[in-house]
């Protein structure tokens, strides 16, 4: 059997998850935007980020792309099944994008595009939540389609991952202003960063527990021996992150806080992707099932092995560039 | 009521939308991001502080230009899958990997140099800045060679063999990527993107020369875009021939529908206007020059052409739509051309910076690579038409299984989208035209910084 399907498994996973660190602090800033404590902090906020967002967001092309490229099928099934989510995300992506150069180059209509930057941060988050929610649902697949309703989408399940997945960005948000902001800006984020994380506690601990009590598959693969054995690291590490964060926070870190949120949902992310393997479109169709033709998959994965590490360097670069932390132009 | 919508149409009718919004932003950025890149080449070789100028109003303009383009692309990468979705699981295992190569390859250059370009003047040295200038420009056009070979592949598919259950499946991906229309629709296209460019950029240097503001940047604005106007744009037309060539080998019912010609003939007229009538299937009122079409089409006064009646009527595309956008099409470019033309003598007589007609005409002529690369795309896209896949694979299944009511509402959403969001960049555009080159706006904030308020720089700023 072919391992190329495994490897286009693995690296997508990569890019999403890529795209959920990097976009997930910028969407976070853009969900804290309205709260901030001054015009300035809006200011340093949005500068912060300013540089990197566009660059965040390719990850999210190439995760759309990847999945179009090395697993059509899944593709073709799962985006008309969250065809309303996948718009209103655009929609909200495009009002938030398009705020970084209008807010700048507005006098009048300066508030306009903080609410557009805000909202369309808030909603992009909470469809992308919503989709996370609804795939846990499962997806009603018939032959090689979607056969489900337009708005199968909608359940409380999928409002609780959506309202879910804002807190957790706004954890990412409110730890990177800990780490490039100083002064009232960043004494704002850490309050903002210790109320966020309660709720991001509270979230994930809904998650893990419904999860395998909804979908039987999901309870016998987590807890049945020795599985647990392997598996049990995983909750008890992020627990064991979630109380470290609360404790760098009190200890005036800077940097940690925002490193360990990452961590955090790298292994909620992992625990995801444990649970659903080795399904693409849960429980109706695998990655295996779902491979574009070898050949398509070969082609790809050769350009993808020599240009990927190149843009790893690039972006560490652009991250370089733009390093240390914001300020207003006054001292240091 | 609402059931009676037809998913297709509609789904038809959003990507036309949204593909026509999005395409402006990239002709635009493809072309000013070289230009960008030449512009800081002479600041760097020279010593003239103009270029600088220039270079700092279009930045400006290419940032919001890129912005939008950005977020009109990223709903371009979702809509093969949420409206198209059987066209993405027949044609994936071709258009995937292409359209994978083109996020790999260039559109994480383009993001990450942006931002080196945009914010990091101050940061970097001028010789890494000028190089993230050309990064961005390589960018646009890699960008450019993948999408350009995805569509092409489309109009002229090749390389591939069809499987049972009628995917379609890659033989060999030097036949499918070059296949016959990508050479002539990637230098098509680009060249056109250049000289929208020239055109947008020559008619602002030409308003400024009217209103008698920023003279010195003003000629270099004019001065590069005429350069443009007079020598590509000839080098267009030849293109634009090679490439309908290309398309009467190819698609012949393509190059039909353009020429208006119902009937197989020798000797076939070229109509220069008239109204194609799709239910008589004929061509109305037609003003025509005789055996022209062959000569062009075929270089024999005489030569064969081939009209619609040689295809089942159902295979016809929307010809009344090919027909007009071609002859805008042709129309807007003969026009550069003889903008071009009237540079070049207005050039030797030394009045070129002053003749006041020639710039109220270079202000009136600004848009016209935009509806010119519009019109081109309209021809080419609803010309393939009643086929997504040219022969392979018709448009009606490829449709994804959404029913008409949410395509309705996710199309007017779109719409009212694209209005408030594209109609504001338009206006911010507008309004650092109207600032002009050497402003020293605020451009960041409304606090007196022209540029971001990012990173503390130990060495500069000591307070």
């Amino acid at each position: 059997m072919s391992q190329i399907p495994l490897v286009w498994y693995c690296l997508l996973f990569i890019a999403l998850c890529l795209y959920v660190f990097l976009d997930g602090f910028d969407l976070g800033i853009g969900i804290l935007f309205p709260f901030a404590p001054s015009e300035e902090s809006r200011d340093l906020m949005m500068n912060s980020i300013a540089p990197f967002w566009d660059g965040n967001e390719t990850w999210l092309v190439l995760s759309g792309g990847g999945l179009l490229a090395a697993f059509p099928l899944a593709y073709a099934i799962l985006m008309p099944a969250f065809y309303m989510p996948v718009i209103l995300m655009l929609l909200g992506l495009i009002f938030r994008g398009v705020a970084f150069e209008f807010r700048f180059k507005a006098t009048r209509s300066r508030r306009i595009w903080d609410y557009a930057f805000h909202f369309g941060s808030v909603l992009a988050a909470f469809m992308q939540g919503m989709i996370l929610g609804t795939y846990v649902l499962g997806v009603h697949v018939v032959g090689r389609s979607y056969a489900g309703g337009p708005f199968d989408w909608i359940s409380a399940y999928s409002l609780m991952t959506g309202m879910a997945l804002i807190f957790g960005y706004a954890l990412l948000g409110s730890t990177w202003l800990v780490m490039k902001t100083e002064g009232a800006t960043q004494s704002w984020g850490r309050k903002c960063a210790s109320y966020v994380l309660a709720y991001v506690a509270f979230f994930l601990a809904i998650v893990s527990i419904s999860m395998p009590l909804m979908e039987p598959r999901i309870k016998q693969l987590w807890f049945t021996s020795p599985n647990i054995f392997y598996l049990l690291p995983l909750p008890l590490a992020s627990l064991g992150l979630i109380l470290g964060i609360w404790r760098q926070l009190c200890r005036g870190a800077e940097t940690s806080p925002f490193f360990m949120s990452l961590g955090v949902f790298l292994l909620g992310y992992i625990g995801w992707a444990i649970s659903f393997w080795p399904w693409l479109v849960p429980f109706a169709v695998t990655f295996r099932q779902a491979a574009a033709a070898p050949s398509s998959q070969a082609f790809l994965l050769v350009g993808t092995l020599v240009v990927l590490p190149l843009i790893l360097v690039y972006v560490s670069y652009c991250y370089y560039v733009f390093r240390g932390k914001v300020s207003q132009g006054g001292y240091y | 009521m609402l059931g009676h919508l037809d998913p297709v149409m509609l789904s038809r009718i959003q990507f036309a939308f949204i593909i026509a919004f999005h395409i402006l932003f990239p002709s635009f950025t493809i072309g000013l991001g070289s230009w960008l890149a030449v512009l800081q080449w002479r600041r760097l070789r020279t010593a003239n502080s103009a270029y600088g100028d220039v270079y700092h109003m279009w930045v400006k303009i290419f940032a919001v230009t890129f912005g939008m383009g950005v977020v009109s692309g990223v709903v371009m990468s979702f809509q093969f899958g949420t409206n198209w979705a059987l066209f993405s699981d027949r044609a994936g295992n071709i258009l995937g990997p292409m359209l994978g190569y083109e996020v790999l390859t260039a559109f994480f250059l383009e993001a990450s140099f942006l931002g080196v370009m945009l914010f990091g003047e101050n940061r970097v040295g001028r010789k890494t800045y000028f190089a993230s200038n050309i990064i961005v420009a390589a960018g646009t056009l890699l960008s450019a060679f993948w999408i350009l070979a995805a569509n092409s592949f489309m109009q002229t598919p090749q390389g591939f063999r069809i499987a049972k259950d009628g995917r379609l499946f890659p033989v060999d991906w030097k036949q499918i990527i070059f296949n016959p229309s990508f050479p002539y629709r990637f230098f098509h296209m680009v060249t056109a993107a250049y000289l929208t460019t020239a055109f947008a950029v020559g008619g602002v240097g030409a308003w400024y020369l009217l209103r008698g503001r920023h003279i010195k940047q003003a000629r270099i604005m004019l001065g590069m875009a005429m350069i443009m106007a007079i020598f590509v744009a000839p080098l267009q037309l030849f293109i634009g021939d090679s490439h309908g060539r290309n398309t009467l080998k190819y698609q012949p019912e393509k190059v039909a529908a353009m020429e208006g010609l119902w009937k197989t003939q020798r000797g076939a007229p070229s109509i220069i206007f008239g109204w194609p009538d799709q239910k008589d299937e004929v061509t109305k009122y037609a003003i025509e020059i005789p055996k022209l079409s062959s000569l062009i089409l075929t270089h024999d006064p005489e030569g064969l052409v081939r009209g619609l009646d040689e295809w089942p009527r159902g295979d016809h595309p929307p010809v009344p739509l090919v027909f007009f956008a071609f002859r805008a099409m042709v129309g807007l470019g003969s026009l550069m051309i003889l903008t071009g033309l009237t540079a070049l003598v207005l050039f030797f007589r030394k009045r070129l910076f002053d003749t006041r007609w020639f710039q109220r005409w270079c202000v009136l002529m600004s848009p016209a690579g935009f509806l010119a690369v519009l019109c081109g795309w309209c021809v080419t896209e609803t010309g393939r038409q009643p086929w997504v896949v040219y022969n392979i694979l018709r448009t009606e299944q490829a449709v994804s299984p959404v029913n008409g009511a949410t395509v309705a509402l996710s199309f007017c959403a779109f719409v009212l989208t694209y209005a408030v969001v594209f109609g504001a960049g338009v206006h911010f555009i507008m309004k650092l035209i109207g600032k002009g080159p050497g402003a020293r706006e605020k451009t960041y904030g409304s606090r007196g910084l022209d540029q971001p308020v990012l990173i503390t720089d130990p060495a500069s700023e000591k307070d």
